[in-house]
């Protein structure tokens, strides 16, 4: 048996938590003050998934950058692959929030969308 | 220069400045006025594109933009007047404002002004690094400003002193972009910043922290070289013969932020000393009548939502100040006490329900927040665990601070 502690990162509340736990079973679990913090500290140790937010160049644009997340976290070692890939992409303003700018990036099943509205530039 | 006259004049168009607006205009003032610096509304939150925003008002994890945008449709919506590229350089006693706009002096005449102008950070030459004076040193949200805003990479090496939230934000953010960053150098003995920011922002990355070290020497003439971290003792000086050379080409200082109040303070509104921000009442009244404060500018929030609600109230204030319609009972005292940085409101009529922020004044476990009069304890409020980085909220009812004369707030341990 492993006993490990976390900090749950899925609000700013920030629980410390306490697990022990065997092969994948759950024993014991305490420090969480909601439901999400011992789904965050399962998949922590069985395959630990992260939000990804970042920005993706635009073309014509008010500004030179939208900013952009994952619709869904994803596995974790995926992180720097995704950056790769979104490195070579460019987009059209005019840009809103919830746009989606990648489908399905690298068959993670998470879309990259916009959390921005971008302006075509005023010539 | 153009005259106008206002009932509600909004400084600053953050988050505390839209909400306190939608909140006035809701309230029933129409003739309301945002006015703001920059392009556009939003405040800092333009350049946090993170994560993190607005799980306690819409119970959703929100980025920056995202959260700003609910509230800056919102002010559309209602049609609330703003101006963009915008600064009021004076307020005065009288509550007029000069307002530069490109080519423009307005002079306004507001019967009531809500101070949201957010604060600026920390810059080196407060700190004091001895060492030469090469380019490639940045505050943390300028460099977060140049790479999410303007796609302009700062550095490829990089350090980071100060562990407070912007600069582990940071940290992520130029790994995820590629750069190399080498260490978080803190002086205290723990991190100023969030738990779950040092856990994603450091630990996933395998970013090394370095506590009770500082910054003693930075090298390179035309670019930054190298930085030289030492460790420090209990007073916080560097111990000779544990100096390191970090080679790097970029320092980014995340060193604390400050209320921008001189403006405030040219209208005569109090500072705490403490807090930085004004001296306020439980209406987020200032001692200037009808000037009240509200965000980041009041004291330095560390989650966005919290700003939101306080500018809610500001905005209610204002709105019932101009109507007339403040109460104006008579006020008692809130100290903080042992262990307590500060407490706020600082001044309270004890005839109504209030909210209270405090901030404490070092980390720590199994705590108790006592709140006393002069005789008795009122209430107690046990604390699992404590951090500088995390503002404690607690209410008192009308009923258990009723015919208190002054109130202190403590800290104590738990057996
Ligand atoms: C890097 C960073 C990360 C953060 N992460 C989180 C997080 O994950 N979750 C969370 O909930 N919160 C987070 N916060 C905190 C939150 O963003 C702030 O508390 C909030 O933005 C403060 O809002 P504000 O309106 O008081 O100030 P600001 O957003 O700073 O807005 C103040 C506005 O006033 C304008 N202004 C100032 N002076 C004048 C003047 N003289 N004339 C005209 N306009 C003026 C400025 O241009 C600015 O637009 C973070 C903050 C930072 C800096």
């Amino acid at each position: 048996m492993l006993t490990k502690r976390y900090v749950c990162i899925i609000c700013p509340n920030s629980c410390e938590i306490e697990v022990e736990y065997s092969e994948d079973k759950i024993n014991r679990i305490s420090g969480n003050m909601c439901e999400k913090g011992e789904e965050y500290v399962k998949k922590e140790i069985l395959c630990p998934e992260r939000g990804l937010t970042t920005t993706i160049k635009v073309k014509n644009g008010s500004l030179p950058l939208v900013s952009v997340k994952t619709s869904k976290a994803i596995p974790k070692e995926m992180m720097m692959k995704i950056m790769d890939e979104i490195s070579n992409v460019e987009v059209e303003a005019p840009i809103k929030i919830g746009n989606v700018i990648i489908k399905n990036v690298l068959n993670t099943e998470a879309d990259i969308i916009a959390t921005k509205n971008i302006n075509k530039k005023v010539k | 220069m153009i005259q106008k006259e206002i009932d509600i004049v909004i400084v600053g168009g953050g988050p505390a400045g839209l909400s306190a607006a939608i909140s006035a205009k809701r309230n029933g003032i129409d003739n309301i006025l945002i006015i703001e610096r920059n392009e556009n509304l939003g405040g800092i939150l333009n350049q946090c594109i993170h994560e993190g925003f607005g799980v306690e008002i819409f119970k959703e994890n929100l980025t920056g933009p995202e959260y700003m945008q609910r509230f800056i449709d919102e002010v559309e919506k209602l049609g609330i007047p703003y101006m963009l590229n915008s600064m009021v350089i004076d307020i005065n006693s009288d509550k007029e404002l000069t307002v530069c706009c490109r080519d423009d002096l307005y002079k306004i005449k507001a019967k009531s002004i809500i101070l949201s102008m957010g604060c600026r950070e920390r810059t080196r030459g407060q700190i004091c690094i001895p060492g030469t004076r090469p380019s490639g040193i940045y505050t943390a949200g300028t460099a977060q400003n140049l790479i999410n805003l303007r796609n302009y990479m700062v550095g490829k090496r990089i350090v980071i002193l100060g562990s407070g939230d912007v600069g582990l934000i940071m940290a992520r953010r130029f790994t995820l972009e590629g750069a190399k960053v080498l260490a978080v150098v803190e002086i205290l003995p723990y991190s100023s910043g969030l738990p779950r920011n040092m856990a994603q922002c450091l630990d996933d990355f395998g970013i090394p922290l370095f506590l009770r070290h500082t910054i003693v020497n930075t090298h390179g003439n035309r670019r930054l070289e190298a930085v030289t971290i030492a460790e420090v003792d209990e007073n916080l000086k560097p111990i000779k013969g544990t100096e390191k050379k970090i080679e790097c080409d970029t320092l980014l200082l995340s060193v604390g932020l400050i209320p921008e109040n001189e403006l405030s303070k040219n209208s005569g509104v109090i500072i705490d000393e403490t807090t930085g921000g004004a001296i306020v009442d439980e209406n987020l009244e200032t001692s200037v009548r009808g000037i009240f404060a509200c965000g980041n500018v009041l004291h330095v929030h560390d989650i966005v939502d919290f700003v939101t609600l306080e500018a809610e109230k500001a905005g209610i204030s204002a709105s019932r100040f101009v109507k007339n319609k403040l109460e104006r009972y008579e006020m008692i005292k809130v100290n903080p006490g042992v262990g307590i940085r500060y407490v706020l409101p600082h001044f309270i009529s004890t005839k109504r329900d209030v909210k209270f922020f405090l901030r404490v004044m070092k980390p720590g476990r199994n705590k108790m927040i006592l709140i006393k009069d002069e005789n008795r304890i009122i209430k107690r409020i046990p604390k699992l665990r404590v951090n500088p980085a995390e503002m404690i909220r607690f209410e008192l009812k009308k009923n258990e601070i009723k015919g208190v004369k002054e109130l202190w707030i403590e800290m104590e341990n738990v057996n």
